[in-house]
């Protein structure tokens, strides 16, 4: 059982928590002028990180609301938490 | 040939004068329903005084800014539920005039009010091992340290989701869940009750 830090509730067990894949992922402001190919990119092909990994919860069971979190995908281990439209800590990936 | 329309609370099949009846005498908990308060859920900005001055005038409280707080007037119950958002309780049918007032004071705004009294029903449960039961359906740490009178969470009670928060250190603690899962909530709480001399059910 992952322990994972809502920004708003604090510490909560995994199971109040659902998962939202990569995050800061920008979806094409005009899809029509998008190719096939930007399109599939977009949908489809993640960074496939090992190592830190910026990702998306939402703490379905609490406050509902949702965030980010830096977490090491070998490990598990997260290294931060952080609210949606804040910077993410460590720069550049 | 009509019948008039009777408010009956998702536990009207659990809690039976025979049940009640049938409540044992050192029971390690007491389960007690309080059917049909009202409950407004409120969306607004909390950052904004126009707001908050005018809800505070309409509840006679101001809101709980702090993630996971409860203000309570006795007539009134707010609970935070999320950054923008809370739940409102109040007496037996008084939601409709509680409505009324906020959106009255707040026309204009950028809010929200919604009547969910339909959607919930609330329970106290006290004795001696109120905690304990909980404790077997519940992650969060519900010890007085860490969980004392004036908090409140959303969380999980089994599979059901609930608003918790404590009524009196560590003894008694009260619940609004779900209409759909209160018959759910009301057989596990029994069934994890049994090894503390089961619960009783009281007016
Ligand atoms: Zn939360």
């Amino acid at each position: 059982m992952l322990h994972i830090k809502c920004p708003w509730c604090g510490w909560r067990d995994e199971s109040e928590f659902g998962y939202g894949g990569e995050a800061h992922i920008e979806r094409p402001k005009d899809p029509d002028s998008v190719s096939d190919a930007e399109w599939a990119d977009y949908l489809f092909f993640g960074s496939n990180r090992r190592g830190d990994f910026r990702e998306r919860w939402v703490h379905s069971a609490g406050c509902r609301r949702w965030f980010n979190a830096v977490r090491d995908t070998t490990t598990y281990e997260f290294k931060a938490f952080y609210r949606m439209g804040e910077e993410p800590p460590g720069g550049e990936q | 040939m009509s019948e008039a329309i009777r408010q009956e609370s998702p536990l009207v099949e659990r809690i039976t004068s025979g049940r009640k009846a049938a409540s044992p005498s050192d029971a390690g908990i007491t389960l007690r329903e309080r059917p049909f308060l009202g409950c407004v859920n409120l969306r607004g900005n909390p950052d904004d005084p126009d707001f908050t001055d005018a809800v505070k005038g309409v509840l006679g409280l101001a809101l709980p800014s702090g993630p996971n707080t409860v203000a309570d007037s006795g007539d009134i119950t707010a609970f935070w539920l999320a950054p923008t958002e809370w739940f409102v309780r109040t007496g037996a049918n008084a939601e409709r005039d509680l409505i009324a007032g906020l959106e009255e004071a707040l026309a204009g705004q950028h809010i929200a009010t919604n009547d969910v009294t339909g959607n919930f029903t609330t329970v106290e449960l006290s004795g001696p091992h109120a905690r304990d039961v909980l404790e077997k359906g519940c992650t969060l740490d519900l010890h007085p340290r860490a969980f004392a009178p004036g908090q409140c969470a959303q969380t999980l009670l089994g599979h059901a989701g609930i608003l918790i928060r404590p009524l009196a250190d560590g003894q008694a603690f009260e619940i609004v869940v779900r209409r759909s899962f209160a018959d759910y909530m009301f057989i596990w709480l029994e069934d994890a009750t049994v090894e503390y001399g089961g619960m009783a059910v009281s007016d």
